[in-house]
């Protein structure tokens, strides 16, 4: 066999040789050495801020190595801009959406590749067919005129999914793709990336779910502190290992042990057919003291819409909320968090922090009447009572008034729980309280969760990942398009249980609706 | 590693609290453009200081200095206000049109009414309009830019309207009073431009209401899901920023003892603004001080005095404050590449 064809058939598509970058001061990466395989898909895992990200990034010429050699398909690459990449056939899926708002679907798919006729029109019979045939190759059914700003964020990353095949890259590097996915759109992903190996491609897979990355990838390199700890054949690893090597101490993923609340526990929140129109359908349920009523569904079911329906951030139609035996009209989020009903919002940074301020402002940002007189804010009593808040929540700092956009992902969703704990409410709905953070993060608001239903508070979680439901719920409701389509006690559900639900399966259905009829 | 109880915890802690540490040194190193926002102006302005101190025998004197101070206060009050109108995500574009019609009430309530109530009736006239201002901005919905220069439109046709086209003098002395008197060699309007810098900087960084316009210019979503009145907040720094044109435009209407319709305009507004943003205070909302809008000012005002005593010819003043405006808004635009 010829020596040259061994090398660009079968090689390596990118090797790197002693790569090293640091930001400022810090060092993000030390001198890694990797090879990626041609046609294969590469998992990259770590907590985060262990560099996985940083060197995704450089594969795809958004950073520039300080240090090292990148060697794509055997040549040399000094590239400036991600444009020089993609010349190359590598794109790159971000974590945050990178689209354009206000423009369409396909505008964005096919952004700065538009088929065009003569060199300056667009040529929208052939964009619109390109657009067809590439939702049917990846199974996807986004409108192709919709506005992609008002797409829920799981949409959006199905749109810069799109946007990569679109520019038949040869290698996609893809960072957390389904951390905002449900578990159906997740394995529908996980599918389109086998597609894509199939295809002849590469992919680059950096993610945090350690069972995703164990069924889909052919290699696993696990990161801690911008060194390669761990790499190997996934075949030969399991999620402990992977664990094991990520933190350098062996942990527990085993969720806290769940104490359901006694039978006689009074209803704390209970939400009588909740209604707005073509986003939630007549909604209606209980959520006890001390219980942790989880509710699933895809993304789009209306599950994030029921919290914010009940915490006032979106307005009713219809339907009666009913706080601690006491009917209550919620028209803003001041009206919820004045009779203890809180919410910790899905999206972090768009929704919950003011990333440009301080940890203890935005803790204390709902609290401030407390700590002031006349208006002026008793600096000393505010503080006192922020820092007991942040301690009880292990978050890790340094100082206070540090901007909270320093801390990692997982200390900032603590944050967000830290402002609501500072007073103590009756109800918490938590939406998506562990996207986007590390394992380390992730057990300690499982067992946050755990023990404040344990101290009596009533908690609606929201999730999107199906261990967590199951792990954690003590009941769980599924959402089908706006309803509410089943219920499973969290003791006995399995995970085909909820899903079947989710994706409303039918033959479940019928059966319940003829036993009823009955 | 010792095995005894607690530095298991503490090891424990180590191993975790780097990540976020590292990421704390990276972001406030990461970025000399952010450095320059931050101190740029202390900088500049502290050279510009010291250059004139050296290069002109009359820049150093009490007088100078006191007639610059006395020469800017009711801009530099007018800042005050508008920073607080940039801080929580707005724009107040109608400063210069509210300094003018206040001007011109003020002198006519003098004449026909109180000397006393004239000056009161131009601060409360500010306010009025800022509210309106407020209003439309936020309950109405309208971008604040559009909506501000849409009043300002107005404002500044009401204020021909009611002069007819005159100037309107205050022969009472005790109208001037308030622009012209001083204590010591400190002019009136230079202390009260101090009150209102210092009420305002207690207000941003100790108040409540401060913590909130910082909270809704930098994540509005989240201040509202913190149970945040933002449109309350917002519309009360365009009330605040009306109060601030109106005292502005009294003192100017007192110290000339006249009430002209046009005296504010665009230019004032351009001359704020751009001692705002050279100040280091961002129109995208969340970060800003008026010490920032302050300093700003006494640098574009130095600037001014500069080119004064040096008799250099006043066109190229105009194509240096230009640039500097560039050279700020441009390294806020760099400092925000760097940050996540």
């Amino acid at each position: 066999m010829n020596q040259e064809a061994a090398r660009t058939d079968s090689d390596a598509i990118v090797e790197l040789c002693g790569i090293s970058k640091s930001f400022g001061g810090a060092r993000a990466l030390i001198n890694v050495d990797l090879t990626v395989a041609r046609n294969s898909i590469h998992a990259l895992v770590g907590e985060n801020g262990a560099g996985k990200s940083t060197l995704g990034k450089i594969i795809a010429g958004i950073h520039q190595p300080d240090r090292g050699e990148l060697v794509v398909n055997s040549d040399r690459a000094t590239w400036r801009s991600p444009r020089d990449a993609l010349a190359s056939g590598i794109a790159i899926i971000s974590q945050e959406p990178t689209l354009v708002p206000q423009r369409s679907v396909e505008e964005n798919v096919f952004l700065g590749v538009e088929a065009k006729r003569g060199r300056f029109l667009v040529d929208t019979v052939r964009v619109r067919d390109r657009y067809r045939e590439l939702s049917e190759r990846l199974g996807f059914d986004l409108p192709a005129s919709a506005r992609v700003g008002t797409l829920r964020l799981g949409d959006q990353q199905k749109v810069e999914i799109m946007r990569a095949v679109a520019r038949d890259a040869k290698l996609i590097v893809m960072d957390e793709p389904t951390a905002a996915l449900s578990k159906v759109e997740a394995d529908r992903l996980l599918a389109d990336v086998r597609g894509l190996r199939r295809a002849g491609m590469t992919v680059i897979y950096i993610s945090h779910f350690l069972e995703e990355v164990l069924q889909l990838v052919d290699q696993v390199t696990v990161l801690r502190d911008g060194k390669i700890v761990r790499n190997g054949p996934a075949s030969a690893e399991t999620p402990s290992t992977l664990v094991s090597a990520m933190v350098g101490r062996p942990v527990s993923l085993a969720f806290p042990p769940k104490s359901y609340p006694s039978s006689d526990a009074p209803v704390i929140l209970s939400v009588r057919g909740l209604t707005q129109p073509g986003v939630i359908e007549d909604v209606s349920f209980d959520v006890r003291r001390g219980e942790i009523v989880a509710l699933a569904g895809l993304i789009g079911s209306g599950r994030s819409e029921v919290a914010r329906a009940i915490f006032g951030a979106d307005r009713l139609a219809r339907g009666t909320i009913t706080v601690r035996g006491r009917p209550v009209t919620i028209r803003e989020p001041r009206d919820a968090t004045r009779i203890g009903v809180v919410m910790v919002p899905e999206d972090r940074k768009g929704q919950g922090l003011v990333m440009g301020r301080s940890i203890l402002e935005n803790v204390t940002l709902p609290h401030l009447d407390r700590f002031s007189w006349a208006g002026i804010i008793d600096r000393r009593s505010e503080r006192a009572e922020g820092a007991v808040a942040v301690k009880n929540l292990d978050v890790r700092y340094r100082q206070l008034s540090a901007p909270v956009a320093s801390l990692s992902g997982g200390n900032q969703q603590k944050v967000l729980f830290a402002r609501w704990l500072v007073v103590r409410p009756h109800v918490l709905l938590a939406d998506e309280p562990t996207r986007g953070v590390d394992v380390g993060a992730k057990l300690a608001i499982y067992q946050l969760l755990c023990r404040l239903a344990q101290e009596g508070m009533g908690i609606l979680l929201i999730s999107s990942e199906l261990e967590e439901v199951l792990g954690i719920g003590h009941r769980i409701l599924v959402m089908r398009r706006g309803r509410i389509t089943a219920e499973f006690d969290g003791q006995t559900a399995t995970e085909g249980d909820v899903m079947r639900a989710a994706f409303g399966t039918s033959e479940d259905d019928a059966g319940d609706l003829i036993g009823e009829q009955r | 590693m010792n095995s005894a109880s607690p530095s298991d915890i503490a090891g424990a802690e180590t191993s975790q609290g780097r990540i976020p540490l590292l990421l704390q040194r990276l972001r406030s190193t990461s970025s000399l453009a952010a450095r320059i926002r931050d101190y740029g102006i202390v900088v500049a302005f502290g050279l510009l200081f010291v250059g004139l101190s050296i290069t002109s025998s009359s820049f150093l004197t009490s007088t100078n200095l006191l007639n610059i101070l006395d020469q800017n206060a009711a801009l530099g009050i007018i800042a005050c206000g508008l920073t607080l109108v940039f801080i929580a995500g707005g724009f107040d574009f109608s400063v210069g049109a509210i300094f003018g019609l206040v001007g011109v009430v003020s002198a006519e309530v003098a004449i026909h009414v109180a000397t006393f109530l004239g000056l009161l009736s131009g601060v409360l006239v500010g306010l009025t309009l800022g509210m309106v201002n407020g209003t439309l901005a936020t309950f109405g919905r309208i971008n604040s830019f559009i909506a501000t220069l849409a009043t300002s439109i107005i404002i500044g046709g009401l204020a021909v309207v009611i002069a007819q086209g005159q100037l309107i003098t205050v022969s009472d002395p005790a109208f001037a009073s308030l622009g012209r008197g001083s204590v010591g060699a400190v002019k009136y309007t230079t202390i009260i431009w101090f009150i209102v810098a210092v009420v305002a900087t207690v207000m941003l960084t100790r108040s409540a209401l401060g913590r909130y316009i910082y909270a809704v210019g930098g994540n509005a979503e989240a201040a509202r899901l913190s149970g945040v009145r933002v449109n309350l907040i917002r519309g009360m720094t365009f009330a605040i920023s009306g109060a601030c044109a109106g005292v502005g435009g009294v003192l100017e209407a007192s110290r000339v003892a006249t009430g002209e319709a046009d005296v504010g305009g665009v230019n004032l507004v351009l001359t704020v603004v751009a001692a705002t943003v050279i100040g280091g205070t961002s129109i995208l909302g969340g970060e800003g001080a008026i010490w920032r809008s302050t300093l700003g000012l006494l640098f574009l005002a130095l600037i001014g005095n500069g080119f004064n005593l040096l008799n250099i010819d006043p066109i190229y003043q105009q194509i240096l404050q230009g640039g500097i405006i560039l050279l700020a808004v441009g390294i806020d635009a760099w400092a925000r590449r760097g940050a996540p």
